[in-house]
């Protein structure tokens, strides 16, 4: 791809990230007009594409994002929207944004991204560059579509221990849960576990229990996130959790080896652990969240 | 790397002085197994550490007040700082901040 196509295709898809940040109403109206139902929409989560890693765990981690995004775009219905909840990048560098952003810019559907640890290393100054919003200077929002109210979180800027929100952060949730009525189906978005998964190994938001707390009056609440390079299911009341599947590659079970890290599997055997999910919201039934391998 | 530049510009420019170790990166540490070691180190003012990630994950050195950061050392890559004022410098791995450890630096050597 020339430079200038590719610019190009950066523009589109800094339109949309921003239009998808700040335009709540407009997202919904997008919906509407794929004739969606009110109150029922579906949305895609992809996850942990860590562009720029190179080893043998998989070296073409571009190329699996490529078929991750070949196998989007080729639904019958298209999602209402992509989330992809982070660790876009394996090390933060100018050019595995600029890689990245050019790939997702092809999915048809809208893009809503979050960073993961290995998008800020440093500081977020290139992951802002890359996918920043002024309307979302801090990256966390939330936005409504079809009367489901969607949060993403940031749990990796104050990384000091574990995966950590911070008290501004607290108060611009709390403000914003404290909103939105017990009936409301909630949908929430961070990159590393909300909940203590494996803290031995970091998968755990050290200040996640202020927001679970706060999750706990509502009917119906979704968690999805990344980072741990699995499909781990929790249910704790009425939070339904789900960590996702990576698109580059495995980590191990937690425990089952001294330390996390890329995870070596036989030939042949990649791309079946490697994934996105799909999650259908209806006002009366829990989400359906499924998970797809790229086998 | 701007450190150790100006470490060895300056030990090749005052050939007079005494033997200085911060000539020569004198300590290494090294992140294996998602650990650093030595930890504590112990140096002197304005002696430099080398640090060298030989796991395959990506790691960094970063100073829990922010002071120095590595930013991302890549499997083998390195990173040498330069410890100018005395005091104990705690620093973390900003992608798996549970490993922690220590360079405790003192006063001036002789």
């Amino acid at each position: 791809m020339k430079r200038s196509d590719f610019l190009e295709h950066v523009s589109w898809t800094g339109a949309g990230i921003a239009w998808t940040l700040s335009a709540s109403g407009l997202m919904t109206s997008v919906a509407d007009a794929r004739g969606m139902k009110t109150g029922a929409l579906s949305f895609v989560q992809i996850s942990d594409s860590h562009i720029g890693f190179t080893r043998p765990e998989n070296p073409d981690v571009a190329g699996t994002l490529k078929k991750t995004i070949d196998d989007i775009n080729a639904m019958p219905v298209q999602p209402s929207f992509v989330v992809h909840t982070g660790d876009l990048t394996h090390l933060s560098k100018p050019e595995q944004f600029d890689t990245v952003k050019g790939m997702l810019s092809q999915l048809k559907a809208p893009l809503v991204v979050m960073p993961g640890e290995h998008d800020v290393i440093g500081s977020p100054d290139n992951y802002n560059a890359a996918f920043g919003s002024k309307d979302a200077p801090q990256g966390w929002h939330s936005f409504d579509m079809n009367g489901v109210h969607f949060v993403t979180l940031v749990n990796v800027f104050n990384f000091e221990i574990d995966g950590k929100l911070g008290q501004d952060q607290l108060d611009w949730v709390t403000k914003d849960l404290a909103a939105q009525k017990a009936s409301t189906p909630i949908v929430v978005f961070g990159h590393v576990p909300l909940y203590a998964l494996y803290p031995q190994w970091g998968w755990t938001t050290e200040d996640g229990a202020a927001v679970l707390a706060q999750l706990a009056r509502f009917d119906a609440v979704t968690v999805l996130n990344g980072h741990i390079h699995q499909i781990i299911q929790h249910t704790e009341g009425n939070i339904k959790f789900a960590t996702a599947a990576s698109t580059a590659y495995p980590q191990p079970a937690p425990g089952t080896a001294d330390k996390p890290g890329p995870l070596k599997v036989p030939d042949g055997q990649l791309l079946g652990v490697l994934g996105y999910r799909t999650v259908g919201l209806a006002p009366t039934a829990p989400a359906d969240v499924k998970d797809h391998s790229l086998a | 790397m701007n450190a150790l530049l100006i470490a060895a510009i300056v030990a090749i420019a005052s050939p007079s002085a005494a033997p200085s170790p911060a000539a020569t990166p004198g300590y290494v540490v090294h992140i294996k197994d998602f650990k650093y070691a030595p930890t504590p180190l112990k140096i002197h003012i304005g002696e430099t550490v080398k640090f060298i990630n030989d796991d395959d994950e990506p790691h960094t050195v970063t100073a829990t007040d922010k002071s120095f950061d590595s930013e991302a050392l890549d499997t083998s890559g390195s990173w040498t700082h330069t410890f100018a004022k005395a005091g104990t410098y705690s620093y973390f791995c900003e992608l798996h901040p549970y490993m922690k450890a220590t360079v405790v630096v003192t006063g001036a050597t002789k």
